[in-house]
């Protein structure tokens, strides 16, 4: 069982949580400026890195915070945690 | 006869004998006894046969690490393949012994299982003298941490219980033990065998209760530290006819008699590989079996294991090894001769023993990797995956410790690995005989071209049985290793997963069954309406209709739903709608937040108003639809539909924390705080007034998409002007404790008017002759809101909103896209099936791939006209009104039109009454 560190109530079980896929996907500020590969990438490109990745995490069964945890795609050691943002 | 010694058991009780039925006979048993040690003790040595060859096969092991011996459980709710050493008796347990596999019970399982959770500093696996000294160092620990011990034993000990109570070991078992229960803080769970471990300190546990209301308990405990003291397995060797009843490993045969006083053999061979097999010849010599022979693979032997044969004059031969067995040629097929290479004995035991393997499966799971030991002779504990270090630790026998038991290191004398390849028949050697599977499978699988032992093992199904390869599989592993000429190190074990040991789907239920297997939430005004049958919307119960008794009995769904329709259109009718999704908005920002997840625009939006609107995901595709009224300058009150509230309240929280955190926005679920009834029909207005008196409901002073605060019937309300079936309506929310006097009120006040309530059924048929689609029937993640013909909810003022750049694309803009369409049967009456594919008229549907043009979404067998109508997504079917298709349903073809989606005032002339 995955054990996810929510920055307000501890270590909890992976199933109280969300998964939210990768971290620091910001919103484009002005999506009209886009083109059509720009969005596309926005909405649908993704890294899938063997190792550390930099994922979104959302406590829905407890204190309903998004946050940052990064988790090791192989061995799902998780580490470091940093409060919301995209 | 019975083999049951007249002293001794340490885990049987003689005072209380217990009677069970094995293939409908009696056997008798003391409490304490597994079914295969009371078969034992009555001499009953054949448990079962071979699943593919019906050879006969007895108990080869004591435990866990048995490969044979499984029953068929007949008495309480029954249960197939339980294995008979573990076990444990109890008056009325009837059983029968099967061939390889189980039969699944008819009936339900009315066993009563349990589910725990447990949380401990430090989880010890295994309660013999390593786990003991680890759960008590840390329980003495100054910080005292707590322990739990989990034990698959009925008491604890573990090896050490077995030996004498006035050795080195049995001493310090009784001062551990003694010390352990002065201990604060420390839970000990026995006859509980830990199934899995998943990583970040979660074990799963399965616990035995057979005395107990449930029998079984499912633990799911999360450690900070786990420490395995798992022990060690025994070993079997290889030779031909190996898998006879009276072949025995050779510590479980010891173990049958210091256990439960019985005595597995009367003349025996021992045959073994290292030390272990030796002091069994010892034990069993002493309770009474005549041991003719001990053959030892090893060449030379020194110290007090040779010492204490000698002086037993048990003939050791060493260098030694068995070639072979007969049977007995009555139904039972026990071993009667054993062929070895210095001579042939008649026995009826054979006890052998090839080595013990570290229980290293726990250790594995998270994928802790295992290396050869030559010194262990075994697989042991090498690498841990990084989640494991500073976490778990291995101790004792499953680390590989040959020094366990106090003195014993000092006189052991080295094991040796042997895997015979040659040893006879290979068709009459097992390597696994739950399987059936033998070395000549193994040799097919190499001359295959078969190298891996993992693609062996699915090859000959060696270690795939119900003991998963404890008893035989590292044995295989070493028979492969020796076929493809590589070192047994670079061949390897088959990666070890959950569950250790079998675990029910019935178990991992738990009380979570039938109604208890998902929560079910009701309305506050459902007592009101429970007469109704329901129907299921995600967890909550709705009425789905209201039969009336008739002369003819009582209506069924079709007679109940058009009446009901035709009561909203013409008269007035009431729902419960409580189950609405409600979610309050607060703050400086909520407009801010709207317009960005609503296609239209939200924050010009007057404090009095409702507006409908619809979210999209940012790849533009439709996820919800509901309604918004703004409260106040601060507060606004979003309605979602029943099924998809939590998601919707999930999203606006996602956008709001993710993406803009500096809104100053508080989001809450108002669901269950809110009843909500809704009147409909043009006599609905009259309802209303005499509910609320003093207000004016008129169209002028309360226009559609108003709301207003009022009290109703005396209860503090919100009056909503909403309407989802399009004729006049109003929706009435109260504090949901006010539900059940709301419900009465509405119908006492309408009764004049013959209010008429009305389920979700007839709700769907209002909305879907208006054209009003349900998000997740009609859509299916990839409709956007243009498909839906909603153009006019998608503002083209805003810069930006939640899938508005999605939107311009090409592709969402082309015409050909399925869009939503109503069909009407052509010959006015068929009723067309939900789900049907949309076809050319006239497609040869034999002529196969036939082009799917869309399919149905809503269909219902009668509108306000009494006639069949559908909702569908077509291709390009907004220019295809007029056209005539094919809607197969399961190949039979019904030729349908295409209409508009909105099938009843189009105009939108009667929401005002
Ligand atoms: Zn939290």
């Amino acid at each position: 069982m995955l054990r996810i560190p929510c920055p307000h109530c501890g270590e909890r079980d992976a199933t109280e949580f969300h998964y939210g896929a990768a971290a620091g996907v910001d919103y484009p500020t002005d999506p009209a400026a886009l083109t059509d590969g720009e969005w596309a990438a926005y909405l649908f490109v993704r890294a899938n890195p063997r190792g550390w990745f930099r994922e979104r995490w959302f406590h829905a069964a407890g204190c309903r915070l998004w946050f940052h945890v990064e988790r090791h795609t192989v061995t799902d050691q998780v580490r470091t945690v940093r409060e919301g943002a995209a | 006869m019975s083999r049951r010694l007249p002293t001794g058991g340490s885990r049987i009780d003689r005072s209380r004998p217990v009677t069970i039925t094995v293939d409908g006979v009696e056997v008798a048993a003391y409490h304490g006894d597994t079914v295969a040690s009371a078969l034992l003790a009555a001499d009953r040595p054949l448990l079962s046969r071979g699943i593919y060859s019906g050879r006969p096969r007895g108990v080869m092991g004591v435990g866990v690490e048995d490969a044979c011996a499984y029953v068929q459980v007949l008495s309480g709710g029954g249960e197939p393949m339980v294995a008979a050493t573990t076990l444990e008796v109890h008056d009325g347990l009837a059983v029968e012994r099967i061939a390889g596999r189980g039969r699944l019970p008819a009936g339900d399982d009315t066993t009563r299982y349990d589910t725990l959770y447990g949380h401990a500093e430090i989880a010890v696996v295994g309660g013999g003298l390593a786990g003991l000294r680890a759960a008590v160092a840390a329980a003495e620990d100054a910080d005292g941490a707590r322990v739990l011990i989990l034990d698959d034993g009925p008491a604890l000990g573990g090896a050490a219980a077995d030996l004498p109570a006035d050795s080195a070991a049995g001493r310090e078992l009784r001062d551990l033990l003694t010390r352990l229960d002065g201990l604060e803080g420390v839970t000990v769970l026995t006859r509980t065998t830990v199934t899995g471990s998943h990583g970040h300190g979660r074990l799963v546990a399965l616990e035995q209760r057979p005395h107990g209301v449930a029998k079984r308990r499912l633990h799911h405990v999360q450690a900070v530290g786990v420490v395995l003291a798992t022990g060690s397995h025994e070993r079997p060797l290889v030779f031909a006819d190996n898998d006879r009843p009276g072949v025995m490993l050779a510590c479980a045969a010891a173990d049958y008699v210091t256990r439960y006083a019985v005595l597995p053999g009367e003349r025996a061979v021992v045959w073994t590989a290292h030390d272990a097999g030796l002091h069994a010849a010892v034990e069993l010599a002493d309770a009474g079996t005549e041991i003719v022979a001990v053959l030892d693979v090893r060449e030379t032997m020194a110290g007090p294991l040779a010492a204490a044969l000698a002086g037993r004059g048990i003939a050791l031969h060493l260098g030694a090894e068995v070639t072979g067995t007969d049977g007995s040629d009555d139904e039972s097929g026990r071993l009667i001769r054993v062929h070895t290479t210095v001579g042939s004995f008649d026995v009826d035991l054979l006890a052998i023993s090839g080595g013990a393997n570290p229980a290293v499966e726990l250790f594995s799971h998270p994928g802790g990797r295992t290396r050869w030991s030559d010194e262990v002779a075994g697989f042991v504990p090498d690498v841990p995956a990084p989640g494991q270090v500073g976490r778990e630790v291995v101790v004792g026998a499953a680390a590989g410790d040959q020094d366990v038991v106090p003195g014993w290191r000092e006189t052991l004398q080295p094991p040796a690995t042997v895997f015979r390849a040659d040893a006879g028949d290979p068709e009459l050697v097992f390597l696994d005989p739950h399987r059936d599977a033998t070395l000549a499978d193994l040799r097919r699988a190499h001359a295959a071209g078969l190298s891996s032992v993992e693609h062996v093992k699915r090859f000959t199904t060696i270690g795939t049985g119900a003991d998963q390869g404890r008893g035989f599989g590292v044995l295989a592993v070493g028979v492969l290793a020796q076929e493809l000429g590589r070192p047994i190190e670079e061949v390897g074990t088959t990666t070890y997963r959950p569950p250790y040991v079998p675990l029910s789907f019935a178990l991992l239920a738990g009380r979570n069954r039938g109604e208890l297997s998902d929560p079910v939430r009701v309305s506050q005004a459902h007592d009101r309406v429970a007469h109704a049958p329901m129907e299921d919307v995600g967890q909550w119960k709705r009425p789905w209709y209201f039969p009336r008794s008739t002369a003819d009995g009582l209506e069924d769904l079709d007679a109940s739903v058009a009446r009901e329709v035709r009561a909203v259109r013409t008269g007035v009718g009431m729902m419960d709608a409580s189950t609405l999704g409600k979610i309050l908005l607060q703050g400086a920002d909520v407009g801010v937040l709207l317009d960005r997840v609503y296609t239209n625009l939200f924050s010009t939006l007057k404090v009095g108003k409702v507006r409908y609107g619809v979210m999209c995901g940012p790849d533009g595709m439709v996820v919800d639809d509901g309604t918004t009224a703004r409260l106040s300058g601060t507060d606004w009150l979003m309605t979602t539909t029943t099924g998809n509230a939590a998601a919707v309240l999930d999203t606006l929280e996602e956008w709001h924390q993710t993406e803009w955190p500096g809104l100053d926005i508080a989001l809450t679920s108002v669901t269950d705080q809110w009843a909500v009834v809704a009147v409909a029909g043009p006599r609905s207005r009259d309802v209303v007034a005499t509910l609320a008196p003093q207000h004016d409901w008129s169209a002028e002073a309360f226009g559609f998409m108003d709301w207003r605060e009022a009290p109703v019937a005396g209860i503090p309300a919100r009056v909503l002007r909403i309407s989802f079936s399009g004729e006049l309506a109003f929706e009435l929310h109260v504090p949901s404790w006010y539900a059940a006097a709301l419900w009465d009120a509405v119908e006492e006040a309408g009764a004049p008017h013959g209010i008429t309530p009305y389920g979700t059924e007839t709700m769907h048929v209002l909305r879907a002759e208006k054209g009003f689609p349900i998000v997740g029937q009609d859509t299916d993640g990839t409709v956007t809101p243009h498909d839906l013909g909603m153009s006019w909810a998608v503002s083209r003022k805003k810069t930006d909103f939640i899938g508005m750049r999605s939107l311009a694309r090409a592709d969402a803009r082309r015409p050909d896209r399925r869009q939503l369409v109503g069909l009407v049967p052509l010959d006015g009456s068929s009723r067309i099936v939900e789900g049907a594919q949309l076809v050319a008229h006239g497609a040869d549907l034999t002529a196969f791939p036939v082009a799917m043009a869309g399919h149905v979404t809503s269909a219902y067998p009668s509108g306000h006209d009494g006639r069949p109508f559908a909702l569908a997504l077509l291709d390009g079917g907004r220019d295809r009104v007029g056209e005539v298709l094919d809607a197969v349903d399961d190949l039979v073809p019904l030729a349908v039109r295409v209409t508009g989606p909105v099938s009843y005032d189009e105009q939108g002339a009667r929401r005002d009454g």
